[in-house]
């Protein structure tokens, strides 16, 4: 909402300046996003009379101009076609500043032709955005007068960022009863007198949703004339108020739109068939609207219609085919009041937003119809001329809003708050708000009914607000309380909180990032070709369209964007949901961690190669992160498939024998697919498994030393490291404390399909000191289970 | 006599003339082992007559101390030579960098989530996280945003294709319009369904709205906050908020309560603070005004106590802020689109 200050200040003119105004709005609630003048200064324009024109010698499209300027006759050369004796026009004088030009105006000759000055079209003086021709003034504008000074545009406009429940500060009115609240004085509305009817004409109105048209007040004005302009006073405040000057009927509208809040429409009469009827749109009806577009109108869409079908969607926009233009002799108004629920979310629905259905979405005083159409048909005979004929009003009063009474209590009040408004100051408030309210006997219990022109009050708290707006929130006091302890806020020593997973991954040399939850359907699908992902209906792009089923699309991606910004180490890791649809057409909102690291495994230095990193060094960020936490975890690795990762370095990962997750090098094809430049190796978790940990349980230290024995064995290749120590503990040998794997060898001096596996196991006893014999005895029994198993031999 | 003074000067020459302790210990078993020349002169002392003997073991054991000393300097020389040739060796460039153990970074955003957690955490509000898919009843309905409710607009919906209706694991369910939640408050509807009041909570997490230009990012975060007990007040509100404010930003700042509306809460505020990087004198930061709008906060609306069965008897107060506006406020981050572009040399300044 955009308003001329001026044109506020001639119905309320509180004396306090414009920022002052500004910021008691904006800390009312009617936020004030911007005050700026509504033009920029000019001096040494005044308004002037043009006596005579006549050719120029030299020129064609030149005309010589003898004009005055309240004080001398001069002569200026024009081009405008519009130039004309007789016509009042603005003229920058010599010496004159206008915007936008560096020079003064001086006195020049044009084509050896003396011109003393300027005629100023409306561009030229920054008052719109283009124009054609000169600015033409009103015939009373006073000759010799400074135009600046007879604009009055020492004005701004003041735009304000209004919430949507209050729609009734959309209009000069409902601003200045805001004001004169504020400032405890009373507004000054216009004079505004009905306008008799001089004819009886009528054009019939039929209301059949009258719960979405409960009000409609028309009346027909015939014989206006073709080529009135509207006035420049009217043009300027519309222009301040953010509105363009059209063509004088709709100019009204517009202007009594912007001064009392009630959406007007003007349609030709002479295009209009029958009668107007107010209604539900039937299938298959289309329009062509004002603004040249044709919609299929949708059911349910209030529609005002005649004998031909549709001329306007209602309370939305009017039709091209019944719309006033310069041939127009006969009008027929429009003033009604369309239901805000009925109305909410119509003109969205054919992506349109205008300035009524702004307002009438929100709502509009159901009690200036016939106010406002009498408005402008007083302001149309000034401007146009034309015979008015009778009003018609159709009022169903069932179907029109109700104001209830409110109970409101004082205790309530000072509950909510917080602090000990007096009755009397309560009171006071609600006359400013011009609440009308009953008094019990005690004095601290009202009934309270709001105007008709607030839609956002229908409860208590609502009332609560209202006093507190407009006592000021920042008078109310400020109250730090002193807390009770509740013990929800601090975990478990058993729960796992994810700031404390995220950190050893930090301390891994790992970056966290965020990236979007939704994911390139493509890429998602390469990564996950068995799933398919939740499709949003209106993605931002294609590329951000479907719910992300994994960590990996918005890490491999963040890969590819650091890499292709010369950052050739990339160390990284994300929490977050992943969505899950199920087949029986649910969803999982699953937390996930996933990492990715690809590049050298150190950042370059003097003193170390520059290995890049492998399945490995992955491997034992994960191991390390997930035994932080689950020291005694029972973690297994299984080779497996993935589409995504290379045959041979996938591994899905166990949890004793729940799968928790997939660690693995990116499928080449994929890295070559996605022009990734090095070996991408990922990993991607569910957090619920890391979520539980159990508290250390503390085992008797034995006193008696232990002894290490190294076994080193040749094996089938096939045979993995994880088999052979799962089998040594199987047996479940009391005296072996540890099996450790420290060497593995397949190579040149190996038989083919053979590899060498060297174990470390610690063997102790918890009361006594072993013997050779007993450690002896030990490790035979664990080489001839190998044996057993896998075959295996002993290596000398 | 002469074998001796010839001895004497032999060893003396070598001994000068050894650089390496080993070489210096064989000079000295050499000279002084054993069967050292000058220990065998000692021995042989027995062949020559008895009174030239006291005379000549003299000489010998002069010759042998005088060998003795110097094989004892020329030990000190070379091992303080090998020192110094080993300090020469052992030199480093102490200037050159050690190596570290290099350590990553939290993201910034999770940063400032955690301290205002922090903050939170120390009055009590215990962290709650909810689904991010959401529906329409958690997100909006029972929120006081019916169908079409003109504050609709404000909240820029992603919805689901093919949404219908449906349980979770959890035993939640959705409604058939499944939409992205567009603001952290349907985990305090969820939490003030399942529970008995009082509450005092903060709802941390990722929202999402379809807008995307300089400003607007489609995904972003929020933390929210709900206390509802007996008696909570707007000027509890009041004084929680500006507290965090200055917490937050670790200055003594001015904080600005201005009405506002949101359909879950009644009153309703805007919270302004003084302008972090210009304290209120106008900068470019805070578009001259000396003051940047930060929260969004109010007290629960009896429509939204209606829908979760929370009873009349409670009031309870609630705020909304984005933070990525935080951080950007905090680090001086001015483009909010980096937060989410990922770049490593923008992710490791924090």
């Amino acid at each position: 909402m955009q308003v001329s200050e001026q044109w506020l200040r001639e119905w309320v003119n509180p004396a306090i300046d414009s920022a002052a105004l500004a910021a008691q709005l904006t800390m009312a609630g009617l936020e004030v996003d911007a005050v700026e003048p509504v033009a920029k200064p000019f001096n040494g324009v005044v308004i002037a009379q043009v006596l005579a024109t006549e050719p120029h010698p030299q020129a064609d499209r030149l005309r010589v101009c003898r004009v005055n300027d309240g004080q001398q006759e001069l002569s200026i050369v024009c081009g405008a076609a519009n130039v004309r004796a007789g016509l009042k026009v603005a003229l920058a004088i010599e010496g004159a500043r206008l915007p936008g030009l560096d020079h003064p105006i001086t006195e020049t000759k044009m084509r050896g032709v003396l011109s003393q000055g300027m005629l100023c079209a409306a561009a030229e003086l920054g008052l719109a955005e283009s124009s054609e021709g000169l600015l033409e003034l009103d015939e009373s504008a006073p000759v010799g007068v400074a135009l600046w000074d007879w604009l009055n545009l020492n004005d701004q406009s003041i735009e304000l960022g209004l919430t949507p429940n209050r729609g009734d500060c959309l209009s000069v009115m409902g601003l200045a009863r805001e004001i004169a609240a504020l400032n405890q004085q009373a507004i000054a509305t216009p004079v505004m007198q009905p306008v008799a009817a001089i004819h009886d004409r009528i054009f019939p109105v039929a209301i059949q949703a009258s719960k979405h048209c409960p009000c409609y007040v028309g009346r027909v004005i015939e014989g206006i004339r073709t080529d009135a302009v509207t006035p420049i006073w009217m043009v300027e405040k519309l222009r301040r108020s953010g509105v363009r000057s059209i063509h004088p009927v709709v100019d009204v509208t517009n202007y009594v739109m912007l001064e009392l809040g009630q959406p007007m429409h003007a349609f030709d009469l002479n295009k209009l068939k029958e009668g107007i009827q107010v209604r539900l749109a039937t299938s298959g009806e289309c329009i062509t609207l004002l603004d040249g577009q044709t919609l299929e109108i949708k059911a349910n869409t209030l529609v005002i219609s005649d004998g031909n079908g549709p001329i306007a969607l209602a309370g939305i926009m009017g039709g091209e085919a019944s719309k006033v233009d310069t041939q127009s002799q006969a009008i027929f108004l429009e003033s009604a009041f369309f239901d805000p629920i009925a109305l909410a979310g119509q003109a969205r629905r054919y992506g349109l937003h205008t300035d009524a259905s702004h307002r009438f979405e929100r709502g509009v005083d159901f009690t200036i119809q016939r106010q406002a159409l009498e408005r402008a048909t007083e302001l149309l005979l000034t401007i146009v001329g034309g015979i008015p004929g009778p009003v018609i009003e159709i009022r169903d009063e069932a179907q029109l809003p109700k104001r209830l009474p409110i109970e409101l209590t004082l205790s309530q009040v000072q509950r909510l708050l917080g602090f000990e408004l007096s009755a009397s100051v309560v009171m006071d408030l609600l006359v400013r708000l011009e609440m009308h309210f009953v008094a019990c006997a005690s004095k601290t219990i009202w009934q309270v009914t709001p105007p008709s022109y607030r839609f956002d009050i229908s409860e208590s708290v609502d009332l609560v607000e209202e006093l507190a707006r407009l006592y000021g929130y920042n008078q109310i006091p400020s109250h730090v309380p002193s807390l009770p302890y509740n013990a929800s806020v601090l975990p478990l020593e058993t729960q796992t909180e994810l700031l404390h997973i995220k950190q050893v991954l930090v301390d891994r040399d790992y970056q966290e990032v965020i990236t979007y939850s939704f994911v390139d359907p493509q890429l998602q699908q390469s990564l996950y070709p068995e799933q398919s992902g939740l499709a949003l209906a209106n993605p931002i792009s294609a590329d951000l369209s479907v719910m992300r089923l994994g960590l990996w699309p918005g890490l491999i991606q963040t890969a590819q964007y650091n890499l292709n910004r010369q950052q050739n180490r990339v160390r990284i890791f994300e929490s977050g949901l992943v969505f899950l649809p199920t087949i029986q057409g649910d969803l999982q909102q699953v937390l996930h961690l996933g990492g990715l690291i690809t590049g050298p495994r150190t950042a370059k230095h003097w003193c170390d190669g520059q290995r890049s990193v492998d399945f490995f060094d992955l491997k034992g960020d994960l191991e390390t992160v997930i035994k932080n936490f689950l020291p005694g975890a029972n973690l297994r690795w299984a080779a497996c498939e993935h589409a995504a990762l290379q045959p041979g370095q996938t591994a899905h990962i166990y949890l004793d024998e729940e799968a928790i997750g997939w660690m693995g090098a990116l499928h080449p094809k994929l890295q070559n697919h996605l022009d990734l430049a090095s070996k991408i190796y990922v990993f991607e978790i569910c957090l619920s498994a890391l979520s539980q940990t159990q508290l250390p349980c503390v085992k008797p230290l034995s006193k008696f030393p232990g002894v290490q024995r190294d076994i080193a064995l040749v094996v089938d290749s096939l045979v993995s490291a994880q088999s052979l120590i799962d089998a040594i503990q199987a047996q479940s040998y009391e005296l072996i404390q540890e099996v450790s794997l420290f060497d593995v060898y397949e190579g040149d001096r190996m038989d083919i399909g053979k590899k060498s596996v060297a174990l470390n196991l610690t063997i102790q006893h918890p009361s006594h000191t072993l013997k050779d014999s007993e450690v002896n005895e030990c490790i035979d029994k664990v080489i001839t289970c190998l044996k057993e198993r896998f075959d295996v031999i002993l290596r000398e | 006599m002469e074998t001796l003074n010839r001895l004497t000067a032999q060893a003396t020459a070598d001994i000068q003339a050894c650089v390496d302790s080993n070489d210096l210990e064989q000079l000295r078993v050499q000279y002084l082992g054993k069967k050292g020349l000058i220990t065998e002169l000692m021995k042989q002392l027995g062949t020559v007559p008895p009174e030239q003997r006291p005379q000549l073991g003299a000489l010998i054991n002069e010759a042998k101390e005088i060998v003795q000393g110097l094989l004892q300097d020329r030990k000190i020389l070379l091992s303080e030579n090998l020192l110094i040739e080993q300090l020469r060796r052992e030199q480093v460039d102490v200037s050159l960098p050690g190596r570290q153990v290099a350590r990553g970074g939290l993201h910034p955003i999770t940063q400032t989530l955690q301290r205002i957690q922090n903050f939170f955490h120390q009055l009590g509000f215990s962290t709650v996280e909810g689904p991010e898919v959401e529906d329409d009843y958690h997100n909006f309905e029972a929120l006081n945003i019916p169908a079409h409710h003109p504050a609709r607009a404000m909240h820029d919906t992603f919805y689901m294709k093919d949404a219908q209706g449906c349980y979770d694991a959890q035993g939640c369910y959705f409604d058939a319009k499944r939409l992205l939640r567009t603001h952290t408050s349907p985990v305090q509807i969820r939490t003030m369904k399942k529970g008995q009041p009082p509450f005092r909570m903060i709802c941390p997490g990722r929202v999402y709205r379809c807008d995307s230009d300089i400003t607007h990012t489609p995904m972003f975060h929020q933390v929210e906050g709900l206390w509802v007990d007996k008696n909570i007040s707007f000027a509890d509100l009041k004084g929680i908020l500006a507290a965090f404010l200055r917490f937050f930003f670790e200055k003594e700042l001015e904080v600005r309560f201005r009405p506002s509306y949101f359909p879950f809460t009644e009153p309703s505020a805007e919270v302004d603070v003084q302008c972090v990087a210009c304290e209120g004198r106008g900068c470019r930061i805070c578009s001259h005004t000396g003051w940047l709008e930060v929260l969004g906060c109010g007290m629960v609306h009896p429509k939204v106590f209606e829908h979760t069965g929370v009873d009349a008897t409670y009031t309870g107060l609630a705020f909304g802020l984005g933070v990525e506006r935080f951080t950007m406020l905090r680090y001086g981050v001015s483009d909010l689109r980096h937060f989410f572009e990922n770049d490593l040399k923008f992710l490791s300044q924090f």
